[in-house]
């Protein structure tokens, strides 16, 4: 059954997980910007990350089918020098031309630091100057509610961003409903210890209904499975949810967001 | 899914799952204590999501979720660390 994973790490994943995907079912990958496991030293770091963004990974994804995008930021966890990450920030709009940039992101907040919200403030403001989508990264475990509400109350404080252009990730069973009352989209990320599980991610779908919903691997350099979409594909079969109600999940919902940037495609 | 599908699907994989808990608080007791005899706040706030699980109240996830966070409403100052904890200390 054909999905997209609207959400994977893929500079973190072998050539091997993109033939996996592919025979699972991978139309296309989005790949946000995010935090390589140690801080960069240089702005010049994040320069050559992007350059393997939106040059490098690309090809490597055609190679098995998969369409490749991917979002451009400097992540929450590098975000506590407001001075370095302004650097950084300076060097994204020479990327956003780029073929497979769909937006600003995965920005958002981590330990919800006044720093990390400065920082999270710039990069809407750089997605308002621009016109690009956002997609949002929410903080981890017990900091996940309130960087929730945090980061809901900068964007709408911005006053010029369309929660229906903002993807808010990582949400849980107690950040998912203030997220869609807000008019924002939602994703579910499918990680093994932490986050969501497929089988609580078809709880969630039970309960909230099927409309600007999306699920995700996030699949990166920690544990984390790339075939996290497809098995939450199996378990909502397994329970007997309609063809179409899995397929607008996987597939529908995230290329109708994604549709917004004007440059979303599948390989199909 | 009716609710016998739902047992037989389900019920082996959370038995499992119960049992883990109860051998890590069965390790837990078998663990030399803590010199100040303060049980460390994860315990205390998994011992208190525990008690949620059987009061029939509903909302089961969403409220353990609820118990384990920050319940403040403020940016700090700095942040202390990159990773998280899994429960919220005040201190």
């Amino acid at each position: 059954m054909r999905y997209i994973d609207p959400h994977i790490h893929m500079v973190s994943r072998i050539t091997d997980d993109y033939q996996r995907m592919a025979q699972a079912g991978c139309v296309a990958v989005t790949e946000p910007a995010f935090w390589a496991g140690f801080d960069r030293s240089s702005a010049q770091g994040f320069y050559d990350y992007y350059v393997q963004l939106t040059e490098v990974e690309p090809k490597r994804a055609a190679q098995f089918g998969i369409a490749h995008h991917c979002w451009l930021c400097i992540n929450p966890k590098e975000a506590e020098d407001p001075g370095f990450a302004r650097e950084v920030i300076a060097l994204i709009p020479g990327f956003l031309d780029k073929p497979n940039v769909l937006g600003i992101g995965e920005i958002g907040l981590n330990k919800n630091s006044k720093n990390e919200l400065e920082i999270l403030e710039a990069q809407i403001d750089l997605a308002a100057q621009h016109d690009q989508l956002i997609l949002v990264h929410t903080p981890h475990l017990e900091d996940k509610l309130k960087g929730t509400k945090l980061i809901m109350d900068a964007i709408r404080n911005h006053g010029s961003i369309d929660p229906g252009r903002v993807l808010i990730d990582h949400v849980e069973e107690h950040t998912v409903g203030p997220v869609l009352d807000r008019g924002f989209w939602a994703g579910m990320t499918l990680y093994p210890d932490t986050k969501m599980t497929p089988q609580r991610a078809a709880d969630v779908i039970e309960m909230c209904g099927k409309e600007r919903l999306w699920i995700n691997s996030a699949g990166d350099w920690g544990c984390s499975d790339p075939l996290a979409v497809p098995k939450c594909q199996q378990e909502m079969r397994l329970r007997g949810h309609p063809l179409a109600t899995i397929e607008q999940i996987s597939y529908e919902n995230p290329l109708r967001f994604l549709s917004q940037s004007g440059r979303f495609k599948t390989s199909e | 899914m009716p609710r016998d599908a739902l047992v037989d699907r389900y019920f082996l994989e959370h038995r499992a799952k119960l049992l883990d808990v109860a051998a890590f608080l069965d390790r837990l007791d078998r663990s030399e204590a803590p010199a100040d005899s303060n049980e460390d706040f994860r315990i205390e706030a998994l011992q208190r999501a525990i008690s949620l699980l059987i009061d029939e109240k509903g909302e089961r996830a969403k409220r353990v979720l609820e118990l384990f966070s920050d319940p403040t409403d403020t940016p700090i100052d700095k942040a202390p660390m990159k990773g998280a904890d899994g429960a919220y200390s005040a201190k």
